[in-house]
C-alpha cells in the first residue's frame, strides 16, 4: 500500500490479494482491481477520522455500560442439539463427524 | 374492505370480536402475496401452513396474525438465508428469541422476507435473491436492509413485520415506504438466533402500520435474555400504556437539517414541518447548531460517523462472517456477494497489523466522542427529531457499482446507532407526484422509548401522512 | 570454545472441569463422550446467531488458580476475539484474553509466571481415508470447553527444572480441584519455546522457537534436549519458528517460519460484557484457597514431626493428606492417641495404601486398633465362637490332627474373623488348642 502526501492509503490489487487471503475470501484478478478501486473510494471517506481532536479519549468498544454477565455452571440441556441436529445441514458427514478435506498446517 | 388492509391493532380486536376468521384474514393476505410477491420480491420463502398454525393460536395476545420475518432470523422449519447464496437451504436447527416470543404471544411468521444480503446495505439490492421493489412506486427502491419487511407491510402483504438495524436499517426503509418503524435500545432486545452484522450496534425492532402497532410488537420482543450477555435487565415497561400522553412540555431538538447536503432540501422542509407540528402540540422546539467539533449544545457532524461507522462495523463483518465456511452448513465462501466481500475485507484491513491501531481504535475513539455529544444533549433536550434519510426512495440501480452506498445513505442515524441510542420513524411527507414518502426520525435517550412512541404517536394523530389512519 | 545454554520458557494449556462449557451450557466432558459431535450448541458450534455468555466458576477458578500461583487479580479484565481459520474453530475466532488476563506476574519456586488467562477450547481434528480421500473428521464435543492458559518468563535453564515445575503445577492444579490435568486425557497440554545463547551473556535471545504436539513429562524433556541441541549444532537454526514434536524419530519438525506469522487481529469480544472485580470479591476468593502443597508438607514436618519423605508421600495429593488427618481426628475422639500414634498412623497408611474409597477413615483406624490394643473378651464368647468354627471346618482340625500345622492358624483365623479381631490373641489360641484336642471325644 501507498501513502500519498494526503496520508490516504492507496490499494493495489496485490494488496487486495493479500487481504483476500486473509480474510479467506475468493477474488479473481479481474475483482482485484475492481476490488482496489474500491477501497480506494472507501479509504477517502474514512480518512475523514483524522480530522478530529481524540487526545484523551477512551475507545468504546460496549455501548451498554454492562459489567460482569454470566452464567452459572449448569447444562442446559435445552439447548443442546442431538448429534443428528448438529449434522443435519452439514454437506459431508462420516459416523457422526464433519468432513473436510484433508489439512496439512496446523494454525 | 380487505382484511389484509388492517392494522395489527385492529386485526387483534375484530379476532377477538369474531367479526371475521382467521381463516378469512389469512385468505386475503394470501391473495395479496400471490398478486404481488412475483413483482415486487418482498417474500424469499412463504409458509403454506402459516394459517394452520394460526388457529392454535386464537386465543394468545397476538390472535395469531400473520406477521413476516426479516430473513436474517434464525426461524425453525423456514429456511433462514440472510439473502445470501451462502446460506441458501440452511434449516435452523433453532429459534431466535424475537420468533420464539413472538410465536409464544400468538402470532404467525408468514414468511422470510428479502433484505440486502447479511444486511450489508441500504436498498434491498444486494441481496443474492433479486432486488425488491417499493410498493408505493414500483420504479424505486425500498431502502434496506430490512426492505423486505417494510414493503410486506407497505404492501399489506402481513398485519405487521420484524426487522433490524445496525445503522439505519429499519428506519430508513421504513421512512422509503411510508410505514412506522423502531430501533430499541442496543440490549432492549435480544440478538440470539439472529445473523450477526455489527455486534455492538444491530437491533431487532418493529415495523408495523402505526406507531401502536410498533408499540405492541415492541412489549411482545424486549426483554433481558439469559442467551444474549449484551441485554439489559431494564424491566419491561408496557409501552401501549402510556403513548397516548402527548407532547406537552418537552423539549425537541431539530438536528442535521443544518447540513450542507440538506439544507433547502425536502428532508429540510419536512423536518422544520415536523418541528412546527410539535411546537402546537405543547413542545418546545429548536433548531440544534451542527458543529464540526465537540461544543455545547451543538450537535457534532455526522460526517465522522460514516468514516467511523465504515471501520467497527466492517471490522465486526469481517470476523462475524469468519464461520461461515461451508463446513457445519451452508454453502462455501465463494458464494459470498461482491458487497460482503468487499466489507469482509475492508473490515479484514482494519483489524490488520499495522492498521488496527491506526483505524479501529480511532474509530472507537471517535466513537466516545458520539457518546459524550449524546450525553450532553439529552440533558438539554428530552428528544431529537430529524431524517433518517438524506431524501426520497432512490430509483433501481442507485445502488449497484457504489462501494459505499450504504454507508453515505445512512449518514444522519449512524452518530445515534453507534451510541446504541433509540429512534422511530414515522412517515412525514408524501410526494403526489412518485408517491413516495419521507420520514420523521425522532430519538430518545437510552431506555426512553416511550417519550418517542408518545412524540411518534401525536405527530401520527395530528397529521395526515399514515395511510392507515383515516382522518 | 564457546559453550551455550537454553533458555526454556512454557505455555500450558489446562481444561477446567466444569459442568458445562465456558460460554455455553453444553456439557463439559469431551473425553469420555460415547459418540462425537453429541454436546454441541449454537454457541459451540458456531452456528448464525449464538452468542457466548461465559461460566462464571471458570472465572472463578482461574482467579483461584492465579491465586495459587502468587499472582496478581486484574481488577479490569475482559475477552477478545483471536480470528483465524482452521476447521476445529467453528467461529472462525477462538474468544479469550489479550490484553488485559485475569491474573499476571506470579511466582512457582524460580519461575516467575508472566499471565494466566481464560478461554475456549477447539474442537478436535482427526485424520483419516474415507473412500479413498484423505479427509480430516471434525468433532465439536471439545469445542468451547474452559481452557487456562498459563504462560512463564523464559526463565528455565534445565529440563529437570522444568519436569519439577511442571509437577508441581499440576500438583497444585489437582489440589485445587479445578482440573484432573492428566496430560494423557489431554487436559494438560504443554508447549515449550526453546532458543540458545552463550552462557555468558544476560541479553534474551531475540527470537525463540515453539514446541507442539507434546503429551507427555516425558516426551516434554525430550523435546526440550532434542530441540536444545539441534540449535546449539547450527547457528542458522536460530529463528522464530514453531516445530513439532515427533516421538517416533525424537527431533522436532519445522511446522511454520516467522515469514507466515500469523496476523489474529485482536479485537474485544463485543457480544461480552467486561470484567470488573471488586478488591473485597478478589480477597474472598484469596481466602477460598485450600492449604497448598508446599505449606501443607511444611505443616506436617513442623506438626506431625514426620520427616521429608514421610511428609512429601503423604501430601503428594489433598485427598490423602486430609484422610491421614481425618485419621488423626478420629484417633483423638476415641481416646487412643496413646495407643495409636501419628508415626503409626502415617506407617500404615503409606505401606498398606488403603483404598480410600471404600476404606473411610473410622473404619481404617479400627483396623489398627485391633492389632495393637487387646479387647477384653468373656471366655463363653470365645469358646462359643472356637465351637462354631470347629463345626463348620472339620476338615481343617482332621487336617491338624494329621500332623498339617497350617490348619491351626486356618483355624485361629477363622475364630479371630468370628470375634472380629477382639480378644487376646495368646488366650484364644491356647482355648483352640483345648478344644481341637478335646473335639470329637
Amino acid at each position: 500500500m501507498k501513502t500519498t502526501k494526503k496520508s490516504t492509503i492507496t490499494f493495489s490489487p496485490q494488496d487486495v490479494k493479500k487481504i483476500a487471503t486473509l480474510a479467506k475470501i475468493p477474488v479473481t484478478s479481474a475483482e482485484e482491481k475492481e476490488l482496489a478501486h474500491g477501497f480506494n473510494t472507501t479509504m477517502e471517506v474514512v480518512d475523514k477520522l483524522f480530522n478530529v481532536d481524540v487526545a484523551h479519549v477512551e475507545p468504546t468498544s460496549q455501548v451498554t455500560g454492562l459489567i460482569n454477565v454470566f452464567r452459572e455452571d449448569e447444562v442446559d440441556a435445552t439447548r443442546q442439539f442431538s448429534q443428528e441436529q448438529a449434522l443435519a445441514n452439514a454437506k459431508q458427514i462420516y459416523n457422526g463427524f464433519f468432513v473436510v478435506p484433508q489439512i496439512i498446517d496446523q494454525p | 374492505m380487505k382484511l389484509n388492509t388492517l392494522t395489527l391493532t385492529q386485526a387483534i380486536e375484530k379476532l377477538k370480536k369474531k367479526e371475521f376468521s382467521l381463516s378469512e384474514l389469512y385468505s386475503d393476505i394470501q391473495l395479496a402475496i400471490e398478486k404481488q410477491n412475483k413483482e415486487l420480491n418482498i417474500y424469499l420463502k412463504v409458509d403454506e401452513d402459516a394459517v394452520k398454525k394460526a388457529h392454535k393460536k386464537e386465543n394468545e395476545m397476538l390472535a395469531g396474525v400473520p406477521i413476516a420475518v426479516k430473513d436474517n432470523f434464525l426461524t425453525v422449519g423456514l429456511p433462514t438465508t440472510a439473502a445470501s447464496k451462502v446460506l441458501e437451504g440452511f434449516m435452523p436447527p433453532y429459534e431466535s428469541t424475537v420468533t420464539k416470543k413472538l410465536q409464544d404471544a400468538g402470532g404467525v411468521v408468514i414468511g422470510k422476507t428479502n433484505m440486502d444480503a447479511w444486511a450489508h446495505g441500504s436498498s434491498t439490492e444486494t441481496s443474492d435473491f433479486g432486488p425488491t421493489k417499493n410498493p408505493r412506486n414500483t420504479e424505486y427502491l425500498p431502502g434496506g436492509s430490512s426492505g423486505g419487511s417494510a414493503a410486506a407491510v407497505a404492501a399489506d402483504m402481513c398485519i405487521a413485520a420484524i426487522g433490524s438495524e445496525t445503522a439505519g436499517s429499519i428506519r430508513q426503509p421504513v421512512a422509503w415506504c411510508g410505514v412506522v418503524g423502531l430501533k430499541p435500545t442496543y440490549g432492549r432486545v435480544s440478538r440470539a438466533g439472529v445473523v450477526a452484522m455489527g455486534s455492538s450496534l444491530d437491533c431487532p425492532g418493529p415495523i408495523g402500520k402505526t406507531v401502536e402497532d410498533c408499540a405492541m410488537l415492541l412489549n411482545v420482543i424486549a426483554g433481558k435474555d439469559p442467551y444474549d450477555a449484551t441485554t439489559l435487565p431494564q424491566p419491561i415497561l408496557d409501552f401501549t400504556k402510556n403513548f397516548k400522553k402527548g407532547v406537552k412540555g418537552m423539549r425537541v431538538g431539530m438536528c442535521y437539517i443544518d447540513h450542507p447536503q440538506l439544507v433547502g432540501t425536502p428532508v429540510d422542509h419536512a423536518v422544520k414541518e415536523a418541528g412546527n407540528v410539535f411546537e402546537r402540540l405543547g413542545a418546545s422546539v429548536e433548531l440544534v447548531k451542527l458543529s464540526d467539533q465537540i461544543k455545547l449544545n451543538t450537535i457534532l457532524t455526522p460526517d465522522y460517523a460514516i468514516s467511523l461507522y465504515t471501520i467497527v462495523q466492517r471490522a465486526e463483518v469481517s470476523s462475524n462472517l469468519a464461520r461461515y465456511d461451508g463446513i457445519r452448513y451452508g454453502n462455501d465462501r465463494s458464494n459470498f456477494g461482491e458487497e460482503a466481500k468487499r466489507r469482509v475485507m475492508l473490515g479484514t484491513f482494519a483489524l490488520s497489523k499495522g492498521y488496527a491501531n491506526k483505524y479501529y481504535l480511532r474509530a472507537q475513539q471517535v466513537r466516545s466522542l458520539y457518546i459524550q455529544n449524546f450525553k450532553q444533549l439529552f440533558e438539554r433536550y428530552d428528544l431529537l427529531i430529524s431524517s433518517p434519510s438524506p431524501g426520497y426512495a432512490l430509483p433501481l440501480g442507485a445502488s449497484t457499482n457504489d462501494p459505499m452506498f450504504g454507508e453515505l445513505q445512512d449518514f444522519l442515524v449512524e452518530p445515534s446507532s453507534l451510541a446504541g441510542l433509540p429512534g422511530i420513524s414515522v412517515p412525514c411527507f408524501r410526494d403526489p407526484s412518485t408517491n413516495l414518502y419521507l420520514g420523521l426520525n425522532i430519538m430518545a435517550n437510552y431506555w426512553q422509548e416511550e417519550k418517542m412512541l408518545a412524540a411518534a404517536y401525536a405527530f401520527e394523530q395530528s397529521t395526515q401522512w399514515n395511510s392507515w389512519i383515516k382522518k | 570454545m564457546n559453550t551455550y545454554e537454553p533458555i526454556i520458557g512454557l505455555e500450558i494449556h489446562v481444561e477446567l472441569a466444569t459442568v458445562s462449557k465456558m460460554f455455553c451450557g453444553c456439557k463439559n466432558d469431551p473425553f469420555f463422550a460415547s459418540h462425537p459431535n453429541i454436546y454441541t450448541c449454537p454457541v459451540c458450534l458456531g452456528m448464525p446467531g449464538g452468542l457466548p455468555v461465559p461460566n462464571k466458576k471458570a472465572v472463578e477458578w482461574t482467579i483461584l488458580l492465579g491465586h495459587a500461583l502468587g499472582c496478581k487479580i486484574s481488577p479490569e479484565s475482559k475477552f477478545d476475539r483471536k480470528n483465524y481459520f482452521y476447521p476445529d474453530l467453528p467461529k472462525g475466532y477462538q474468544i479469550t484474553q489479550y490484553d488485559q488476563p485475569l491474573a499476571i506476574d506470579g511466582k512457582l519456586g524460580n519461575i516467575q509466571i508472566r499471565r494466566v488467562h481464560l478461554e475456549e477450547d477447539t474442537g478436535k481434528l482427526i485424520h483419516a481415508t474415507v473412500e479413498g480421500k484423505r479427509v480430516s473428521l471434525v468433532d465439536f464435543n471439545r469445542s468451547g470447553v474452559p481452557l487456562v492458559e498459563i504462560v512463564t518468563e523464559p526463565d528455565f535453564r534445565t529440563v529437570e527444572e522444568v519436569d519439577q515445575f511442571l509437577k508441581k503445577l499440576q500438583q497444585i492444579i489437582r489440589y485445587l480441584g479445578i482440573s484432573n490435568a492428566d496430560l494423557e486425557k489431554g487436559s494438560m497440554r504443554l508447549e515449550p519455546s526453546i532458543s540458545v545463547r552463550l552462557s555468558e551473556s544476560t541479553k534474551l535471545p531475540e527470537y525463540r522457537v515453539e514446541i507442539k504436539n507434546i503429551n507427555s513429562f516425558k516426551f516434554v524433556k525430550e523435546a526440550i534436549e532434542a530441540e536444545s541441541m539441534r540449535q546449539m549444532h547450527d547457528p542458522k537454526e536460530r529463528y522464530q519458528a514453531t516445530r513439532r514434536y515427533d516421538e517416533k524419530t525424537r527431533t522436532t519438525v519445522l511446522m511454520r517460519a516467522k515469514e507466515e506469522a500469523q496476523d489474529y487481529r485482536y479485537f474485544p469480544e463485543p457480544d461480552i460484557p467486561p470484567m470488573r472485580f471488586e478488591k473485597t470479591y478478589i480477597e474472598e476468593l484469596r481466602d477460598r484457597l485450600p492449604e497448598l502443597p508446599d505449606a501443607k508438607y511444611a505443616r506436617f514436618m513442623k506438626m506431625y514431626s514426620l520427616g521429608d519423605q514421610d511428609s512429601g508421600l503423604l501430601t503428594e495429593t489433598r485427598k490423602l493428606a486430609d484422610y491421614f488427618e481425618e485419621c488423626i481426628k478420629i484417633t483423638k475422639k476415641i481416646g487412643l492417641v496413646d495407643k495409636i500414634s501419628v508415626k503409626r498412623i502415617a506407617n500404615w497408611l503409606i505401606n498398606k495404601r488403603p483404598d480410600m474409597e471404600t476404606v473411610l477413615p473410622a473404619k481404617f483406624i479400627e483396623e489398627i486398633r485391633n492389632v495393637v490394643t487387646v479387647v477384653e473378651l468373656p471366655s463363653e464368647e470365645i469358646t462359643g465362637a472356637i465351637a462354631i468354627v470347629l463345626e463348620t471346618k472339620k476338615q481343617a482340625v482332621e487336617d491338624y490332627k494329621n500332623g498339617k500345622e497350617q490348619a491351626l492358624m486356618f483355624l485361629l483365623g477363622q475364630v479371630i474373623k468370628k470375634l472380629k479381631g477382639k480378644g487376646d490373641k495368646q488366650i484364644i489360641a491356647e482355648k483352640l488348642k483345648e478344644k481341637i484336642a478335646s473335639y470329637g471325644r
